[in-house]
């Protein structure tokens, strides 16, 4: 088929824009940034301990307001390799993306996973969260997880 | 259901990478001309056209705030109803099937687009379906959240990248009967293996290509629908359901949403053993592994053997339960009109008019839809001739 030249107009969405997290969910990030502490919120009526925490119960819409500290180690459940390059990313390509069941919760974390051999990861991988040095009050401030050191065999 | 519904028409462009010869609303209008030619319907409210006017797009996709404001204009909403589902496309048809249940309308026109080629990646804006405290700045887009949906999936089953190959490869050679699916060919299980990856374990190939496209189809009442057409196609059960916002509340290699939307439209439906009593489906993988988790979900084989059910043959063209004949969503279907794509599709197949894709004697197609990451929304619809 012939192609003519059709006119085009370049855009661009850029709102400066605040997304507000309220007061429930701040208190995660103040406790993150001031003490290193990753908070989770258990639902009094599923007994499920949510990550992220959020005031209300998905599955049965309990108010929730018991806040668990979770550990700041668990066990990765899924990750993938991203090999391709967007400015969304946080880093550069390849960096790992992880799913992470941190100890104490029933929900899995997204986060990134790094100081790992591409090779040695799998589902079952013990982490723990790197954290940043001079910390702000978001989820970056945990820089990433890094595989646990594996125990040496027990030579009896 | 005393009412039913059916679709009395339909139309589809071409479905390629990329349309600069068409602005949004004549890629729309193409499809809109085309059904109204069928059945020489006129939009109006007098009891003797098309009275209604769903519209499927996505702001973010569109950029435009309401996207559907510059499509009213040529899905005849001029000083007339319409209103947009914000989703794909078969949530649409379920949406304006609800309309003419209710009582409210009788002739539906029912449009889906979307122009993929547009925004510099479809990545940039998928990340903006993440939650922007915990998860947008971690760059996850559809395409990672699928890549990690694909591995707790094929770890927790022994599924094999060969076995998400295959679905590539029978979607690629199905769509060589489809003459809407310009990127059809010739396609082997090897060409898909050694395609590069992109977000392990999804290669290049296993992820559908970036496409514009738009379709539309009309729904009447039955006594409308029996004068507009010898060959309505019923909507005889559909269902959906939702799952979590947050990937982590669901376990990934399960699709409890789309358990539940298909057992809402087999009842409706009064489908007891769907592997039996289906006789073709048209299901949105958006990703290889995505077809064998679906045919799971959707009840056509055991949780953890949709690769199994693949490699028995049984998904085929020829086989027991046909998966996509028209090559489905990984040749090429963009986002929002997928859904709906293989609503139209599973209509063609209950017509009998499929040419080289058509299934042998079908009585009851299923067409099933999703939006959001990971199979978050599952929309499912039974037609019946």
């Amino acid at each position: 088929m012939e192609e003519t030249w059709c006119y085009q107009v370049s855009g661009k969405l850029e709102i400066p824009y605040r997304y507000f997290a309220g007061e429930f969910l701040s208190r995660f990030f103040v406790e993150l940034r001031d003490h290193k502490k990753i908070l989770g919120v258990r639902c009094p009526t599923c007994a499920v301990v949510f990550f992220p925490p959020r005031s209300i119960c998905g599955r049965c819409l309990s108010p929730l307001g018991e806040w668990v500290e979770l550990g700041d180690t668990g066990t990765l459940q899924s990750f993938t390799v991203v090999r391709y390059s967007e400015p969304t990313h946080p880093l550069q390509a390849p960096f790992v993306l992880g799913l992470i069941k941190l100890d104490g919760a029933d929900t899995g974390m997204l986060h990134l996973i790094g100081e790992a051999e591409l090779s040695a990861l799998r589902a079952g991988l013990r982490l723990r969260a790197v954290f940043k040095e001079k910390r702000e009050g978001e989820i970056l401030d945990i820089l990433y997880f890094r595989p646990e050191p594996v125990a040496k065999e027990a030579g009896r | 259901m005393n009412e039913r519904v059916a679709i009395v028409a339909w139309a589809q462009t071409a479905y390629e990478a990329c349309k600069p010869h068409q602005r949004v609303q004549e890629m729309v209008y193409e499809v809109v001309k085309k059904v109204r030619e069928q059945t020489g319907l006129k939009f109006s409210e007098d009891g003797t056209g098309i009275d209604n006017a769903i519209t499927a797009s996505d702001d973010i996709w569109d950029a435009r705030t309401i996207s559907d404001t510059p499509v009213g204009d040529v899905v005849g909403a001029h000083h007339r109803s319409e209103e947009k589902v914000g989703q794909d496309g078969a949530q649409a048809v379920f949406y304006a099937c609800a309309g003419i249940l209710s009582g409210h309308y009788d002739v539906t026109l029912v449009v889906a687009h979307c122009k993929e080629s547009q925004p510099a990646s479809r990545n940039l804006i998928t990340n903006l379906t993440f939650d922007p405290f915990f998860q947008r700045s971690l760059g996850l887009d559809y395409l990672s959240a699928a890549a990690l949906q694909a591995r707790a999936y094929m770890d927790r089953y022994g599924i094999s990248p060969e076995q998400c190959a295959r679905v590539v490869a029978k979607s690629y050679n199905n769509a060589r009967g489809n003459p809407l699916i310009l990127r059809a060919r010739e396609l082997s299980v090897d060409e898909v293996i050694r395609s590069p990856l992109i977000a392990d374990p999804i290669r290049e190939l296993d992820a559908y290509p970036v496409t514009d496209g738009a379709c539309a189809l009309i729904l009447a009442r039955e006594e409308k629908a029996k004068k507009i057409t010898d060959k309505p196609v019923w909507i005889d059960g559909m269902g959906n359901a939702y799952d979590a916002y947050f990937l982590g509340d669901r376990d990934l290699w399960d699709c409890q949403s789309l358990k539940l939307a298909a057992s809402k439209a087999y009842r409706m439906a009064g489908i007891k053993d769907a592997r039996k009593e289906i006789d073709v489906a048209e299901v949105s993988a958006f990703y290889s592994y995505q077809e064998l988790l679906w045919t799971e979900g959707l009840g056509f084989c055991p949780p953890g053997e949709g690769g199994k059910l693949l490699d028995s043959g049984a998904t085929k063209i020829s086989g027991q339960i046909p998966v996509n004949p028209s090559g489905g969503v990984l040749v090429g279907s963009p986002t929002i009109v997928a859904g709906m794509a293989r609503v139209i599709e599973a209509a063609i197949q209950v017509r009998g008019e499929g040419g080289s894709r058509q299934v042998s004697k079908v009585r009851t197609a299923l067409a099933h839809g999703t939006s959001g990451p990971c199979g978050q929304l599952h929309t499912v619809l039974i037609l019946k001739g």
